[in-house]
């Protein structure tokens, strides 16, 4: 397959335009519920440090929630517009699920985000709170939907083809498929995890520039708390993720581990490092520790997992790639576990602000979250091919027929407008992030919060209680 | 079969999309009058006027896609490809007016103004895109089976060039009777100065098409102008006028001059509803003009069914909390807060 073959252009378009927008939903999933924690802490304590986190992090919330919106737009049109034949053919299942989630989960946060960050002045402190809530659900709700159908795509079940096409059976098989719980634990605690380490690292950076208020204080170890629980947490479920994939898409894991072929009796080891040779079918150069792999995999000294060599050619996943992605994605897992105790160890020692080089590190890993979610996107999708529904249909079949030219112009028109729009977006993030929830804001102050984006200074005051109802 | 399952889905997407046409339709009007308002100050009130609500209205495109792909595949596979290049346009002018939303607010002064051109342009981008997506369907497309056989430009056309440009004004005919009804003083008056320019173009703009597609396309032509249909439909086109005129005669003032508020606004709200359910008369029940009618498209019952339950159950709901956050924000946007 060359890269200007129209297959492989409109993967790419498709992997890039996924690829941003993931980002942005990740860590709109972990601050919104953040934020409902926060303002629950308001509420119940009245520290005025927790209120001062909310209006700092709901300003960065607003940015990266639009982001969010207009890259998931073109997702929506993305199916049918690069894989339309995928769309004909399995729409009778991916459809409904989009529309639930169109219906429970994005008009959900669409309706009460005016009301999460303007509202401060013109609905009660409960309603306020509510609004959060609903808002913060609407993510998990949204994200629940989207992979119930991507792991359907991954692990399909619940259906029958009927003239050509995917005909629904059983909804509750369609969307508890084999893969979703997995699926869904671990991307929902990586989405919390990369938020974790943003705002640890964002805390971190002011510590180091001595700017240590309470509220910065406060971020950085709730932040540490999180990781410190919730990255051990996800390193137990991503392995039971791998022996799920291990039953159900057993090619995928062969290739992630570089594994080519059995001798009886032999055990599996574990490849630390290497070069999966496709063409030559074996990992080049590797670094193997006996033993590992089967113990880990099969949890038995010498149990055996397939090799890639037991899978028609035209079937194997490029193992070159999903190999090293898995690593990066495992690698920085266990670094996010070490700084989680390290950050404890601190904290019982009573140095958890002031330690440097520490705080240095949790600076560093900022991003880990991200790439690691991103790695880890990529294992589970490269490792899917050559299927786009896994084991029923192909992603050759599934792209719509536009020509090479077609494609390669829209994918530099997205390339360019991405990288300006989100790449000044991202900047305009950090650099509010970078100003630091310095200046106390107290108590709910209606103009306070009139600086965020959309500013609703111009709407008149109306009684909280009244507008309620209509919620 | 007891329920026609089919047919209730073409309500809903109908439905949905006449909801994004007004509701997103005059957000993006406010982009489009922007090159028409220099002052800065005047331009914060203008997105402030709607700052709370576009991204809801936004959704209701999000709705029309996913209910097309839940309830027809068929037509969401074929219509995305053979509109490939003007869904790329509109979505790249969505996505530079909203995060211009945000951005404008986050910017330094001196930056200003690069956001306002994002947020004007992707107005004229989406509005333009989504017009000649609309000629290009009203004129058809080339399929057999499953699969669309034209090419990448065959939705380029005379025809979808001149609707392109007719939405950008139904878009700013909005924008400005919204304005009209959301703001007071100098910039009201201002938009009642466009608005008495616009609501004629457009009354213009409908009837050019009604006269363009029936000599385009037979079928119209009989669908229109065959005996018995001829009297049924004829309130189309008279309301049409009528109300037109009336919007005029709010927006000068008539005989007492008084300022005009939410009236234009509604009357205009009327007029795209006519020139909608004429294309839906043109075009019933074809959901990939010329030949394929929406119950050929039709996906399995079972997933139309599924998601039906979820629709009918959860829009009323969805409809509430709408009007909740309409309520909330209701009222003239003035300057004298202005955002700090
Ligand atoms: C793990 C979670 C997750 C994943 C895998 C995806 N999304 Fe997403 N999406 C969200 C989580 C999310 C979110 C957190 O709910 C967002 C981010 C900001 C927002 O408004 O909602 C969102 C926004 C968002 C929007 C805008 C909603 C609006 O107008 O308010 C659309 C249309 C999509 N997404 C569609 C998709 C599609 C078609 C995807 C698959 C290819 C996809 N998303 C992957
Ligand atoms: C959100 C995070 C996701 C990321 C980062 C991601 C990443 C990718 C990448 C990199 C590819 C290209 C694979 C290749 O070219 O070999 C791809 C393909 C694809 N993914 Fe995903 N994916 C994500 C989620 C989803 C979801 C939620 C769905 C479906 C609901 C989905 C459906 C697809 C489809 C249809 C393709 C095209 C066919 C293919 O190449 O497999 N993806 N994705
Ligand atoms: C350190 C131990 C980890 C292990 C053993 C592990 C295991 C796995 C496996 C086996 C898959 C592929 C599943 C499939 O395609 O069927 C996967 C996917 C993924 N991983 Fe991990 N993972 C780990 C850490 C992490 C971390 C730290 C993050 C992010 C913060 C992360 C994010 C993801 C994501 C987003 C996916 C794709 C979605 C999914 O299939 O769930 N993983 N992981």
């Amino acid at each position: 397959m060359s890269y200007l073959d129209p297959v492989m252009l409109a993967r790419i378009q498709f992997g890039f335009t996924i690829s941003f927008h993931i980002v942005f939903p990740a860590i709109t999933i972990g601050l919104g519920s953040y934020l409902a924690v926060l303002e629950g802490l308001w509420l119940i304590r009245k520290d005025p440090v927790y209120l001062d986190l909310y209006h700092f992090w709901s300003k960065a919330f607003a940015v990266n929630f639009a982001m969010g919106v207009v890259s998931g737009l073109v997702m929506a049109y993305e199916f049918g517009t690069n894989w339309s034949y995928f769309s004909t053919f399995a729409g009778g299942v991916t459809g409904p699920l989009l529309a639930y989630e169109v219906l429970t989960a994005f008009f959900l946060e669409a309706g009460f985000l005016g009301v999460m960050l303007f509202g401060w002045t013109k609905v009660g402190p409960g309603l306020h709170f509510f609004a959060t809530l609903m808002v913060a659900a609407g993510t998990v709700v949204s994200m629940t939907w989207i992979l119930a159908s991507n792991s359907w795509m991954q692990t399909p079940q619940g259906y029958e083809i009927i003239g050509g096409r995917v005909v629904p059976t059983d909804w509750l098989k369609v969307i508890f498929n084999p893969s979703f719980p997995y699926r869904l634990v671990h991307m929902g605690l990586a989405a919390y995890l990369a938020t974790a380490l943003f705002v640890g690292s964002a805390g971190a950076w002011h510590l180091l520039k001595y700017r240590d208020n309470p509220r910065v204080k406060t971020m950085f170890s709730m932040a540490m708390w999180m990781l410190l629980i919730v990255a051990p947490v996800q390193i137990f479920a991503g392995d039971e993720h791998g022996h799920n994939t291990l039953e159900y898409q057993p090619a995928k894991i062969a290739a992630m581990e570089g594994h080519w072929s059995n001798a009886p009796g032999e055990s599996v080891p574990l490849i630390l490092f290497g070069w999966p040779d496709m063409a030559a079918r074996k990992t080049l150069y590797a670094l193997e520790v006996p033993h590992l792999g089967s113990l880990i995999l099969t949890h038995t000294w010498d149990g055996q997992i397939p090799g890639l060599d037991e899978f028609p050619a035209g079937d194997r996943p490029d193992s070159a790639i999903v190999f090293w992605t898995f690593r990066i994605m495992v690698g920085l897992g266990m670094l996010m576990a070490l700084l989680g105790v390290l950050g404890a160890w601190l904290r019982w020692r009573g140095q958890l602000y002031d330690q440097r080089l520490f705080l240095r590190f949790a600076v560093a890993m900022g991003p880990a979250g991200i790439v690691a979610m991103l790695a880890g996107w990529m294992t589970t999708e490269i490792g899917r091919q050559p299927w786009v529904v896994y084991g029923v249909m192909r992603t050759a079949d599934a792209a719509s027929r536009h020509s090479a030219l077609a494609l390669s112009t829209t994918l530099a028109i997205f390339v360019a407008v991405y990288c300006a729009v989100f790449g000044t977006g991202i900047s305009y993030l950090l650099k509010l992030v970078a100003k630091g929830p310095d200046r106390g804001i107290g108590p709910p102050d209606p103009h306070a919060n009139l600086s965020p984006a959309r500013p609703l200074s111009g709407a008149p005051d109306i009684d909280p209680l009244s507008a309620g109802t209509g919620a | 079969m007891g329920i026609d399952l089919s047919l209730i889905w073409i309500v809903i997407i109908g439905f949905g999309l006449m909801m994004y046409v007004v509701m997103d339709g005059f957000d993006l009007g406010i982009g489009i009058l922007f090159p028409f308002v220099a002052d800065t100050h005047e331009r914060d009130i203008m997105v402030n006027t709607v700052a709370p609500v576009w991204d809801g209205n936004e959704t209701w495109l999000v709705l029309g896609g996913a209910g097309l792909l839940a309830a027809f595949p068929l037509a969401y596979s074929v219509l995305l490809s053979a509109l490939y290049i003007p869904i790329v346009m509109m979505l790249m002018g969505l996505i530079l007016r909203g995060v211009a939303f945000e951005f404008r607010f986050k910017a330094d002064e001196s930056h200003r103004w690069a956001w306002d051109i994002a947020f004007a342009g992707g107005s004229y981008i989406a509005a333009f895109a989504q017009g000649a997506a609309l000629g290009a369907f009203i004129g058809g497309f080339v399929v057999t089976g499953p699969s669309y056989e034209g090419g990448a430009l065959d939705w380029l056309s005379p025809f979808s060039v001149f609707t392109g440009l007719g939405v950008i004004v139904a878009y700013a005919m909005l924008g400005s009777t919204w304005l009209i009804m959301k703001t007071g003083g100098a910039l009201q008056g201002r938009m009642i100065g466009h608005a008495k320019r616009i609501v004629p173009a457009v009354l213009i703009g409908i009837g050019i098409v009604s006269v363009w597609t029936p000599l385009a396309h037979g079928a119209i032509a009989t669908r229109w102008f065959s005996v018995p249909n001829i009297f049924y439909l004829a309130p189309v086109p008279i309301l049409v006028v009528a109300t037109s005129l009336l919007s005029m005669r709010l927006l000068t003032g008539g005989a007492d001059s008084r300022v005009p508020n939410a009236g234009p606004f509604l009357l205009a709200l009327f007029l795209l509803f006519l020139g909608y359910t004429g294309l839906a008369i043109s075009l019933w029940p074809n959901i990939i003009p010329p030949g394929v009618s929406f119950r050929d498209a039709a996906g399995p019952v079972q997933s139309q069914g599924f998601a039906l339950v979820g629709a009918l159950l959860i829009i009323p709901v969805i409809l509430a909390y709408t009007g909740f956050a309409y309520h909330v924000f209701r009222g003239k946007v003035t300057g004298k807060e202005g955002y700090h």
